[in-house]
């Protein structure tokens, strides 16, 4: 270390912030899981049986897997859809890529909650879908399934995360050398086998950020069940908000909460070893 | 003489680099001893990563050394940070700050310390006229020719009066001509402002051009220091005969010494070479240069006492001379120049020529390796 | 060689994916200006009434204000801490620096609801009483890798010796990132600040948690959608924020690219 004063005066204010208001926060939750009752007496008892009831619970562990499977699905098929969009950016849209790609970024910049919410305008009895195919003859009768379930979770999720995850996998095309592809081409490839031998491979340090940075979060997700997912369309994430806001078990969702935690982190691990976590600061 | 300007004392400097868990020791600087004086024109002269820079960067106070000490006017600087040394630098790349106009980049040292508006205006004017550039004042560095930056870089450095002012090859991105121009340029500028300057080039013909002492440098170390006559007449070392001009390399075993001149063995016949300041024993191994131009070519098939026997490989016609590849045996091509003055009609010998190669005694310097 | 092009197969496909995109929010543009409480097909009449009553709503404009103090006080401090550590990560090598750079970013992909909840629960064991400030908290936390990276991204090819020559001219190292580098890097401080602050304007599963009787504005939108006969007021008042992130969006976009230093053309 060549100057440790300016170092440490520099990394300080950061560090603490984060440590204070960040790590310090779930190092509290995890005291937490272990109180008996959230106020009173309990609070002061040390407890395991909200890890007991969590682990007895098989309603917990479905609608577990069930977001997980859910966060999975959302994540590959914004990645599917987010491919060819980056694509065409990369290699198709010319000078106007930058342009084209700002257009793709500017809905992701406004209120999430009323992108989601109007959501409920396009996929509602009375929407724009319904009336549509109505109109259009397709059905005979306004079809109210379309709001209110899983599918209406995963097509509003899946809108909200395609912007976002074509980003990293726009960024790693475009750091392709085309002269690679030239070189492809030049050794007899046609162009699929070159998409195939050399631009897919070359761009999964993308793919692989892209597809984590939707799923990790996504498995957290609770806004948007609450907004359009109804019973049927509940989360994970709508489980541990119950705790907290209607049950008042704070000592089970922070159980619930440490156990997405692990989720998260396990993912993370998954992810980095996968090599990709180092490649994506360099951007 | 009064104390030197600057001085470094066993100055090593050790940068470890960490890749992953591998802890690597890359030894920039070792052990350097200098004396530079007041007033001086000094050259660190080598081949990129000799550690030149990183000895510029540490008198001016970016690096600190792992050992020894370094003086400026006989002050001891290690504690010194960079802001508070009574040097400036001329970067590389010029390093113009692009948010600031020309008279603001200039006046930033002296805006700095606080130096009154008046006064500060008064030497920018100055510092700007001194390199032409007085009408460029309220441009931005971007709107400047690669010339034209350069000069602002001198002038925002010198516009301090420092006591030494460090160049890291200031001339480096310029094209050809225009570094000729400036070398010459910089130069006069040195001697008409007195202040010392140290300089960093890998460009031999440039060092040999403009300092008053070089210092030769490879692999962290200073191989030799002396005036460029010294230095191309009488190379101490392999390379630094090798990086200043262009030598041929001889090797032989030494057959008899009589002071400083030495008699050398070498491809089965006896030559004559100048001990210089290792004096060596007979039958000892001996490797000594001659340069191409101090070789004399003599068309003969007969041997002649002292000289070496080759065969013309090439006939290189360069206009103001001509170059020939000698072939001898058991050593590598000898290069000889040969000036096309008056009386020698070029291209005299030809490919083919059997010809004897000799030299006087004091234009071979036996060399250590 | 002039040939007109047909469309490619990208170019249609690029430009569906634009109109999904946009889509909601122009739904939500156009029933802003239907005649009717109910934001159902087909469309009533023409009105700017919901946009009249908008100014008469004084919870609403406390939200506003709310949401904008906040995410201006916690995208000042993020930007703040974000350049410090976007310096310490570009310009110093030392041990835990991939650890810093670990925890700085977790926020980045970290579910939001268990940021809330931690925070909730420290904040209640202290006693403190939750406002928008709180809120803010868990703000900073979540901005600051954004802010990082954005200034990381200038730094990275912004030339170090520029803060040596300042030093070599006298000044010291602050005085030189306060004279050098930050004038320079200006344009990206403040695309981070204008990301920031879209970023805490919007927040809303960490606020929900958070803000106690404060409501932030993303808060306060949430509880009017329960209520039918307050949407069109909603969706007015969304139309505006809309267009508005829109511009900022675009304004920091614009600071970003003029912020760059043009890169000498390689060969």
């Amino acid at each position: 270390m060549e100057h440790p004063r300016r170092l440490f005066a520099l990394i300080g204010p950061p560090s603490v912030y984060l440590t204070l208001f960040f790590l310090l926060p779930l190092g509290i939750m995890a005291v937490f899981s272990f109180r008996a009752g959230t106020i009173g007496e309990a609070r002061n008892v040390f407890t395991l049986e909200h890890y007991r009831q969590f682990i007895a619970n098989a309603a917990y562990h479905r609608l577990l897997w069930r977001s997980s499977l859910m966060a999975f699905g959302i994540a590959s098929i914004s990645t599917l859809l987010a491919y060819p969009l980056a694509y065409f950016l990369t290699f198709q849209a010319g000078e106007r890529k930058l342009t084209l790609m700002t257009l793709i970024i500017i809905p992701t910049w406004t209120s999430y909650l009323l992108r989601v919410f109007a959501w409920k305008l396009i996929l509602g009895t009375n929407g724009l879908l319904n009336t549509l195919l109505l109109s259009l003859g397709i059905i005979d009768q306004a079809s109210p399934i379309l709001l209110y379930s899983r599918t209406a979770v995963m097509v509003t999720l899946v809108y909200v995360w395609v912007p976002f995850v074509a980003l990293p996998i726009f960024a790693a095309l475009e750091r392709i050398d085309r002269s690679l592809l030239e070189a492809a081409a030049d050794l007899g490839c046609k162009p699929w086998e070159a998409f195939l031998r050399v631009t897919l491979p070359l761009s999964a340090p993308g793919v692989i950020a892209g597809f984590f940075f939707c799923l990790i979060p996504t498995l957290g997700e609770y806004v948007t069940p609450l907004l359009v997912g109804g019973g049927q369309g509940a989360m994970y994430g709508n489980l541990i908000q119950d705790q907290f806001v209607r049950a008042l078990n704070w000592s089970m969702g922070s159980v619930m909460s440490l156990a997405m935690l692990l989720a998260v982190i396990v993912l993370l691990v998954i992810f980095s070893r996968m090599g990709s976590f180092s490649k994506l600061l360099e951007l | 003489m009064s104390e030197p300007a600057v001085e470094l004392r066993d100055v090593t400097k050790v940068f470890t680099s960490t890749r992953g868990d591998l802890a690597e020791e890359v030894y920039a600087v070792q052990e350097m001893n200098l004396e530079i004086a007041q007033g001086e024109f000094f050259t660190l002269l080598g081949p990129s990563g000799c550690g030149k820079t990183t000895t510029l960067r540490l008198i001016a106070g970016f690096e600190r050394p792992t050992k020894g000490e370094i003086f400026i006017h006989g002050q001891p600087m290690s504690k010194v940070p960079p802001n508070l040394r009574p040097v400036n630098t001329v970067f590389q790349n010029y390093a113009l700050f692009p948010h600031l106009n020309v008279a603001r980049n200039v006046g930033f040292g002296l805006e700095v310390r606080r130096v009154s508006r008046p006064e500060r205006e008064r030497r920018i004017h100055e510092a700007l006229d001194m390199v032409q550039l007085a009408e460029m004042s309220n441009r931005r560095p971007s709107q400047l020719s690669g010339g034209q930056q350069q000069r602002i870089a001198l002038a925002r450095a010198l516009v301090n009066q420092p006591a030494v002012l460090l160049l890291d090859e200031p001339l480096g991105a310029l094209d050809l001509k225009l570094r000729k121009a400036m070398q010459i340029e910089l130069k006069q500028l040195q001697a008409q402002v007195g202040i010392t300057f140290i300089y960093v080039t890998h460009d031999q013909e440039e060092a040999l051009t403009m300092s008053n002492r070089i210092a030769v440098m490879n692999k962290g170390r200073v191989l030799q220091v002396g005036d460029p006559v010294t230095l191309y007449e009488k190379p101490a070392s392999h390379f630094v005969a090798d990086f200043i001009g262009e030598s041929n390399f001889f090797r032989g075993v030494v057959e008899a010494v009589s002071g400083q001149l030495v008699e050398v063995q070498v491809s089965g016949t006896r030559v004559r070479a100048t001990a210089g300041a290792l004096p060596p024993s007979s039958g000892q191994e001996a490797l000594f240069a001659v340069r191409p131009e101090k070789v004399r070519l003599i068309i003969s098939e007969e041997s002649i006492d002292g000289a070496l026997r080759g065969v013309i490989q090439e006939v290189i016609y360069i206009g103001t001379d001509t170059r020939y590849i000698v072939n001898v045996e058991a050593q590598s091509p000898v290069a000889v120049r040969v000036q096309n003055g008056c009386g020698i009609a070029p291209q005299e010998y030809r490919r083919g020529d059997v010809v004897q190669l000799s030299w006087l005694p004091e234009d071979a310097h036996l060399l250590a390796d | 060689m002039e040939t007109r092009r047909i469309p490619s197969f990208g170019l249609l496909y690029y430009w569906l994916i634009v109109i999904v995109l946009f889509l909601p929010i122009f739904l939500l543009i156009l029933f802003s200006f239907n005649d009717s409480t109910r934001l159902v097909f087909p469309l009533r009449g023409f009105t700017l009434q919901w946009y009249g009553q908008l100014s008469k709503n004084p919870e609403l404009i406390r939200a506003v204000r709310t949401s904008i103090l906040l995410a201006l006080g916690s995208s000042f401090i993020a930007t703040v801490l974000g350049t410090m550590g976007a310096l310490v990560v570009v310009r110093y090598e030392f041990p835990g620096r991939n650890v810093f750079v670990a925890v700085a970013a977790l926020p980045l992909v970290i579910p939001y609801i268990i940021l809330g909840v931690s925070l909730l629960i420290m904040l209640h064991s202290l006693g403190v009483r939750l406002s928008a400030w709180t809120a803010g908290l868990a703000h900073v936390v979540i901005s600051l890798p954004y802010a990082m990276l954005v200034v990381i991204a200038r730094l990275v090819g912004f030339p170090q010796n520029l803060e040596e020559a300042a030093m070599d001219l006298g000044a010291t190292y602050w005085g030189a990132l306060w004279r050098v580098t930050l004038p320079i890097i200006f344009p990206a401080l403040t695309a981070a600040f204008l990301i920031c602050f879209t970023i805490s304007f919007d927040e809303f599963a960490i606020a929900s948690f958070l803000v106690g009787t404060q409501p932030t504005l993303p808060v306060y939108l949430y509880s009017q959608l329960r209520f039918p006969t307050r949407l069109p007021l909603v969706v007015s008042m969304a139309a505006i924020l809309m267009s508005a992130s829109m511009a900022i969006v675009l304004f920091s976009e614009w600071l970003r690219r003029v912020g760059q230093t043009p890169q000498p053309k390689k060969k």
